[in-house]
């Protein structure tokens, strides 16, 4: 297992090598490439003025607080949709004519209704979120082996009880496969958000970088971004077989 | 001998009284008919067992009586009430019982859910799962989930969920019939003395023939497209039943044959 990490790092190491290599050899002076040392020393001297720490912090709240706010109206909304076939199709225009409508688009609005700032950047993540969530958690309810939904009616069970009981955990584990693709999502959005028009946060960062003309600032940046997303996946899929190893098991088989 | 006599008085007495009764139902589904005028009185405490050849309805007449159908035409009663939804006190044992238990659960949670649902205080249930786990033969099992138990035992873990419910019909649809052999004889008699114990109507559906003689009081056999009755016969093997003397007694084997030449008509 180490030794198949190993070999998986020696791709990218070897290219930051022959990246190096070639920038100090030709001693480029380009306003979109930096040798990666310097690169790694500009995101060093970021962490030590602590302006990429506040950077993220902003980004980071307002991608969780749009994940929150989108996930739990995607998710009410999806097991609700689930459960009420009636519903479902009394919502399927409204839901499919909004849900193609790119969350950037929304930036003009959102912008004057509410300006910039957390608020704004939260409602557009929610907006990007609330797609998966909903269809994912739509269609995990729907997947609800149908014995199941048999043994809570010979029980008589009350509608609260079936969806408590039952089909809420029943479908968690792909609930929360949807939060963790969703999670991916909001990070992207915020930091969309921030490049376009928002002056808080990384995308912010990488834009005052450009403007500065400092690319090693702008890549080291962008090398951050990369490495909170691949935490954060990792982080979730981590917490997902933990909480879900014997019951997912158990949903995969069938 | 009195004792005796008046058992039996009581007993004649509640046989005036059906217990599951179905009355000139029939069920379409998907412009299918799929059971016709089927009538059927079903004494309490009576083990009656459901057989036919595949695709006779007997699974459809077993949630018809369930409550899991409601009836095209004619109706289905329980204690002299229509039966139009699922009630607690008719418990249904699935067929496929890896499906039909929690899987987030452990043994003691599913038999829990039943518990719940009937009301019962928190702090009573733990002894009430303990006994129901051991009734089942799953004492100590009660912290292991269904996808670490073999067949036998979630099949056990099951029946241990419906008699959970105190039911006073228990509906069994082929319960046994994924398990191998020996463990599905071991199954046949204890279902038999737990229902000795809890004096339960059953209506047990088979595809297996000897099970049906082996388990019932009364044999049903169904005709299928679309299912009807086509056999209906009294077992008068004494009780308590043995898995080898009870299916060498002549009488066994006389109905098996009956039964046999029912089945083979009925697919011709």
């Amino acid at each position: 297992m180490n030794a198949e990490r190993l070999k998986a790092l020696a791709l990218p190491v070897g290219l930051l090598i022959v990246l190096e290599l070639w920038a100090r050899s030709v001693d480029i002076h380009s306003d979109a490439l930096a040798p990666p040392s310097a690169v790694l020393l500009a995101l060093f001297n970021a962490f030590g003025d602590g302006s990429i720490l506040s950077a993220t912090r902003d980004t980071l709240a307002s991608a969780f607080a749009g994940l929150v706010v989108g996930g739990a109206i995607g998710l009410f909304l999806g097991i609700a949709l689930g459960i009420f076939q009636p519903l479902d199709r009394l919502m399927e225009v409204t839901i499919e004519s909004l849900r193609p409508i790119p969350s950037i688009a929304l930036l003009p609005i959102a912008l004057i209704a509410l300006g910039f700032g957390y608020r704004m950047e939260i409602v557009i993540v929610a907006f990007a979120c609330v797609w998966p969530i909903l269809i994912l958690s739509r269609a995990a309810v729907r997947s609800i082996e149908p014995r199941l939904i048999e043994v809570s009616r010979a029980l008589r069970l009350s509608p609260g009880d079936r969806i408590r009981k039952i089909i809420i955990p029943a479908a968690l584990p792909r609930i929360f496969l949807a939060f963790r693709l969703a999670a991916g999502i909001a990070l992207i959005v915020a930091v969309t958000v921030e490049i376009a028009i928002n002056p808080i946060g990384l995308g912010a960062g990488i834009m005052i970088a450009q403007q500065a003309l400092r690319p090693d600032l702008m890549l080291a940046y962008l090398l951050w971004i990369g490495l909170i997303g691949y935490a954060l996946n990792a982080g979730l899929l981590a917490a997902q077989q933990h909480l879900f190893g014997p019951a997912a098991l158990a949903g995969e088989v069938r | 001998m009195t004792s005796v006599a008046l058992r039996k008085d009581i007993s004649s007495a509640q046989l005036e009284k059906s217990h599951i009764a179905f009355s000139q139902v029939t069920l379409d589904l998907g412009g299918k008919t799929i059971i016709e005028n089927v009538s059927l009185d079903v004494k309490p405490g009576e083990f009656l067992c459901i057989i036919g050849a595949s695709g006779c309805g007997k699974t459809t007449a077993l949630r018809l009586a369930a409550g899991l159908y409601q009836p095209t035409s004619g109706h289905v009663s329980f204690d002299g009430e229509p039966m139009r939804a699922p009630r607690r006190d008719v418990a249904i044992v699935f067929q496929d019982y890896g499906k039909a238990l929690l899987p987030w659960r452990t043994a003691a949670g599913n038999v829990a859910l039943a518990l719940e649902t009937i009301g019962m205080p928190k702090a009573q249930r733990p002894a009430r799962i303990d006994e129901l786990l051991k009734k089942v033969g799953l004492p100590n099992h009660a912290d292991k989930y269904p996808a670490e138990m073999s067949g036998g035992m979630q099949q056990r873990l099951q029946i241990a969920r419906c008699l959970a419910q105190e039911p006073k019909a228990l509906l069994m649809d082929e319960p046994f019939g994924a398990l191998d052999a020996m463990t599905r004889q071991g199954l046949q008699d204890e279902v038999l003395s737990l229902l000795d114990a809890s004096k339960a109507t059953v209506i047990f559906v088979t595809h297996d023939l000897e099970e049906a003689i082996y388990l019932g009081d009364r044999v049903v056999g169904l005709l299928p497209h679309p299912g009807r009755i086509g056999i209906d016969l009294p077992i008068n093997l004494p009780r308590p039943r043995d898995q080898l003397t009870t299916r060498e007694n002549p009488e066994f084997l006389r109905l098996r044959r009956e039964l046999f030449d029912f089945i083979k008509a009925s697919e011709a």
